[in-house]
């Protein structure tokens, strides 16, 4: 699936599983879709297409929002906590703490949207879980 | 080196920033024209595998019809060593012993050919794995790429947007605060509905004189016990 493909296409879309999605793409040298979801303003997905794979990444926190003290104990916890979030996963992009899920590039638009929608109910997930680490 | 390894040795020195790549552009080229030389090469040799597996099965045949032709003639041998014609049982002996000379012959161009079929399949399968791997890695690469480009595009649309970037437990806090909302809003208006459509109805029955005044009931209910007695 190309990237103005599933702009157009989100964008087409009114509701998704009774969620409201808000398509914005992106100007760079890589194209990436902003992609809110309903009531979730504040937790953004962005969504980018490599020739292998579709990636859908939400920033959690920044290295600067980690209490040191407690910076090693909350990345074992995120290690541990990896399995069990369905989906996605915890990762780390320059200073920032990420959730991520990747699908097959022949992933269906159904698909994609159902990634969005559970990418951001595991970042509230996850921030709610990780909050007494943060500053 | 592996590719993870060189991505991250790149990252320990500090090339998250954009214009510096993990592997430089040119090494990339590389790459990617080794993975088109390797699918040549598996191009060329399933090619070659299909010319041998061809001939295997000609020779195969040849030697099928070579076996059975030296048994027709032990037949035919047979018959004439019956008929007490040793003469003619010899001649067919001879013949008997030249197919057999050509069978060895064809059996070992077939063994031959199979040899290298097998030889060709593992050659294929071993360019396949290769092409794979290939892939595997600069898919490795072009991702890490391709995210630091992402992440450099939103970060610069922050910039120039002035959106704020809140922190995590900000946007907790908003995103309850919403729910919360959202939620009670919901409740509202479900118990206002409710109201409503109770005294609507009540209105609308009243109405169409079905229910709400107390005299007209009590004669209703008279009006129903004299239905009754008549």
């Amino acid at each position: 699936m190309n990237i103005d493909d599933l702009a157009m296409r989100i964008s087409e879309m009114s509701t998704f599983d009774g969620y409201q999605f808000e398509c914005q793409p992106i100007p760079g040298e890589t194209e990436v879709l902003q992609i809110t979801v309903g009531d979730f303003d504040e937790l953004p997905t962005y969504v980018s297409v490599t020739d292998t794979q579709i990636l859908c990444i939400t920033y959690l926190f920044t290295d600067e929002e980690v209490k040191p003290e407690s910076r090693s104990e909350m990345l074992e916890e995120m290690l541990e906590l990896n399995i069990p979030i369905p989906l996605s996963s915890f990762a780390k992009i320059g200073d920032r703490f990420v959730i991520f899920g990747a699908l097959s590039n022949s992933s269906s638009l159904e698909e994609v949207g159902h990634e969005i929608i559970t990418l951001t109910e595991n970042a509230v997930e996850s921030i709610t879980a990780l909050e007494d680490y943060l500053k | 080196m592996s590719v993870l390894k060189k991505i991250m040795t790149a990252f320990r020195g500090g090339a998250r920033e954009v214009g510096e790549s993990i592997v430089d552009a040119n090494a990339t080229r590389i790459f990617e024209q080794e993975i088109k030389d390797a699918e040549n090469h598996l191009r060329k040799a399933k090619q070659d595998l299909t010319d041998v597996m061809a001939k295997q099965m000609q020779a195969g045949r040849r030697v099928e019809s070579l076996k059975q032709q030296i048994t027709e003639h032990e037949g035919y041998a047979g018959q004439a060593l019956e008929k007490g014609n040793e003469e003619l049982a010899l001649e067919i002996a001879e013949k008997i012993a030249r197919l057999e000379g050509d069978l060895a012959e064809e059996q070992q161009v077939h063994e031959s050919f199979s040899g290298h079929v097998v030889r060709l399949k593992d050659l294929v399968k071993k360019t396949e794995r290769q092409v794979k791997d290939y892939e595997r890695q600069l898919s490795m690469v072009k991702t890490t790429e391709s995210v630091q480009k992402a992440s450099a595009a939103i970060t610069d649309n922050f910039a120039s947007s002035n959106s704020k970037i809140l922190s995590a437990k900000d946007s907790l806090e908003r995103i309850k605060q919403r729910q919360q909302n959202t939620f009670d809003r919901l409740a509202a208006a479900e118990q206002l509905e409710a109201e409503n459509s109770d005294k609507s109805l009540e209105e609308r029955m009243k109405a169409a004189g079905i229910a709400g005044d107390e005299g007209k009931s009590a004669n209703a209910v008279l009006d129903r016990i004299r239905a009754k007695s008549q």
